[in-house]
């Protein structure tokens, strides 16, 4: 019963961190919509693998905080290098 | 004893969906990026540490249990370094916070 | 009340695809593509197929998001203009006209969940009393994957195969040696180590139990979710942490592109001699219980060594992969 009202919560939360995503207006916005729709899926799988009472299924959020981690700092990564190379050409085209 | 562990674990959940929620409404209507980011690590970490001490204390000392410790404590790792990333990447490509002028320099997008 | 939750996403899927096919830059169209592989890994995992929504997690939420952003970093940023309107309505048309068909098409299958559908009926009762009988093994799926349907995952093993040499061909490997570093690149280095001292210190203590996590999984996937391709995935996730961290030359000289490209082609190589090593000691192509006196034993070796063949194949071609995109910016 308490379950169903986490997992409402963290359904929720999923969409008002969507709503950042696409309304965002710095990219930097969206990178935070999705590290947060990350985390929210972790927790989902949690208390999920418990309400369905598979508790193997924990692997996968374990997987997922993995994938989630890594994938925001190389989207930080990319994000930087751009914004270095741009940096050097406007330097040079000056 | 296991009406005790039930009622606390559902306090447990139900304050980290609480805190949950509040952030997720904290990252939608904070005025700019940096204020966002902060009411999205609420999220993070106190929403997470209370969901998972919940469910932990609904499995037991099973595997589960342990696997559920390791998702914390790794999500209290990277979590906060993840951020950090993220507002050190937005600092460096000019986005001021939020009382000082937009821009330091041309915008990005 | 799962249903309702399931349905709840399939709409967040369905603003996430509007938003994407709605965005200019396409740059927010690759991270809201990885949003939306997220969404439909929590719709597999609330739908109960546990090592689909695993391997869709990694890798179409984080892989795949990496490797979009690495090839718009190597092209353009923004849509091109769009053509005159003539052609797109007849663009609206066609698809309109095919979608149709297609959605009438589906009305002759039967309703998602339906008993009485051929798949309920005939093929996974056949498959739940025939794998405890014949491999013995708690998770099913990877029963079917790699022993009742090894012959399909020996093709799905080969596509990897294939998309990593295309890859390879058109990007080329790596230098060998130093590059030499552009002015840009030197500057971003130098800022780069100050700005990812947090990031390196909390790296450096993950890695190595990232990689142990990804050797449970690939072992693990007799018993759970699991197996080859999410381990393959794991690893290469772990090594884009590394290189991203320590730099692309050191990553480089950690693992050069000799030893990925040994790892893709041993792999699919491991696959297939298993099956030809099956022939010759009696049995069909593929067929594991002559690997043993005891034929369940037998299909547990035979399974646990083509997962092996597979795990190295995904990790060989996606560090390969990555490895040209990324070795592609630096130039």
């Amino acid at each position: 019963m308490i379950y169903y009202a986490v997992i409402i919560a963290i359904l929720a939360t999923m969409a008002l961190a969507l709503a950042r995503a696409l309304l965002g207006p710095t990219v930097y916005d969206r990178v935070l919509a999705v590290n947060m729709l990350g985390t929210k899926t972790v927790l989902l799988i949690a208390v999920a693998a418990f309400f369905m009472d598979r508790p193997d299924f924990l692997d996968l959020a374990l997987t997922y905080a993995l994938i989630n981690f890594i994938g925001v700092l190389a989207v930080l990564e990319f994000f930087r290098v751009r914004a270095q190379r741009r940096l050097a050409e406007e330097k040079k085209g000056d | 004893m296991t009406f005790i562990v039930d009622a606390a674990s559902w306090v447990l959940l139900t304050l980290g969906g609480f805190f949950v929620l509040v952030g997720g409404i904290g990252a939608l209507r904070m005025p700019d990026l940096y204020t966002r980011m902060h009411a999205a690590s609420i999220t993070d970490s106190l929403g997470s540490m209370l969901i998972i001490a919940g469910v932990i204390l609904q499995a037991g000392f099973t595997l589960a249990a342990v696997k559920l410790a390791a998702i914390l404590v790794f999500l209290l790792f990277t979590s906060p370094t993840a951020a950090n990333a993220l507002a050190s990447a937005a600092l460096l490509a000019g986005i001021n916070p939020g009382l000082a002028a937009p821009w330091r320099h041309e915008p990005r997008s | 009340m799962t249903v309702f939750f399931i349905i709840f996403l399939l709409t967040l899927l369905v603003i996430t695809a509007l938003a994407i096919v709605q965005a200019k830059n396409l740059f927010v169209a690759a991270m809201l593509s990885g949003i939306f592989s997220l969404m439909s890994a929590m719709t597999f995992f609330l739908l109960d197929a546990a090592d689909v929504a695993l391997t869709e997690a990694a890798v179409g939420a984080g892989i795949s998001t990496v490797l979009f952003l690495g090839a718009l970093a190597l092209t353009a940023e923004h849509e091109h203009e769009r053509t005159g309107t003539a052609a797109r309505l007849a663009a609206l048309a066609v698809v309109t006209a095919v979608g149709a068909v297609l959605i009438y098409a589906t009305f002759d299958m039967p309703r998602l969940g339906d008993p009485n559908a051929p798949a309920q009926l005939h093929v996974a009762p056949w498959y739940l009393e025939k794998t405890p009988e014949y491999i013995h093994v708690p998770n099913v799926v990877t029963a079917v994957l790699a022993s009742f349907r090894g012959y399909d995952t020996l093709g799905e093993t080969f596509v990897v195969f294939t998309a990593g040499i295309g890859v390879l061909f058109l990007l080329g490997t790596a230098p060998v040696g130093q590059p030499k570093l552009s002015p840009a690149m030197a500057f971003a280095g130098k800022s780069g180590l100050r700005h990812y001292q947090i990031p390196r210190v909390v790296g450096r203590l993950l890695i190595p139990f990232i990689l142990l996590f990804a050797l449970y999984v690939q072992f693990h996937g007799d018993f759970g979710p699991g197996g080859g391709f999410q381990a393959g995935v794991i690893v290469a996730a772990s090594m884009v942490l590394y290189a991203l961290l320590e730099g692309e030359q050191q990553a480089r000289r950690v693992l050069s592109s000799g030893v990925l490209k040994v790892l893709a082609a041993a792999g699919t190589l491991m696959y297939g001699f298993t099956g030809v090593a099956c022939m010759l000691l009696g049995g069909k192509f593929l067929d594991y219980s002559v690997l043993s006196s005891d034929p369940v034993a037998g299909q547990h070796l035979g399974i646990m060594l083509i997962e092996a063949g597979v795990g190295t194949t995904v990790t060989g071609v996606l560090i390969s992969v990555f490895h040209s995109f990324a070795a592609r910016g630096t130039k």
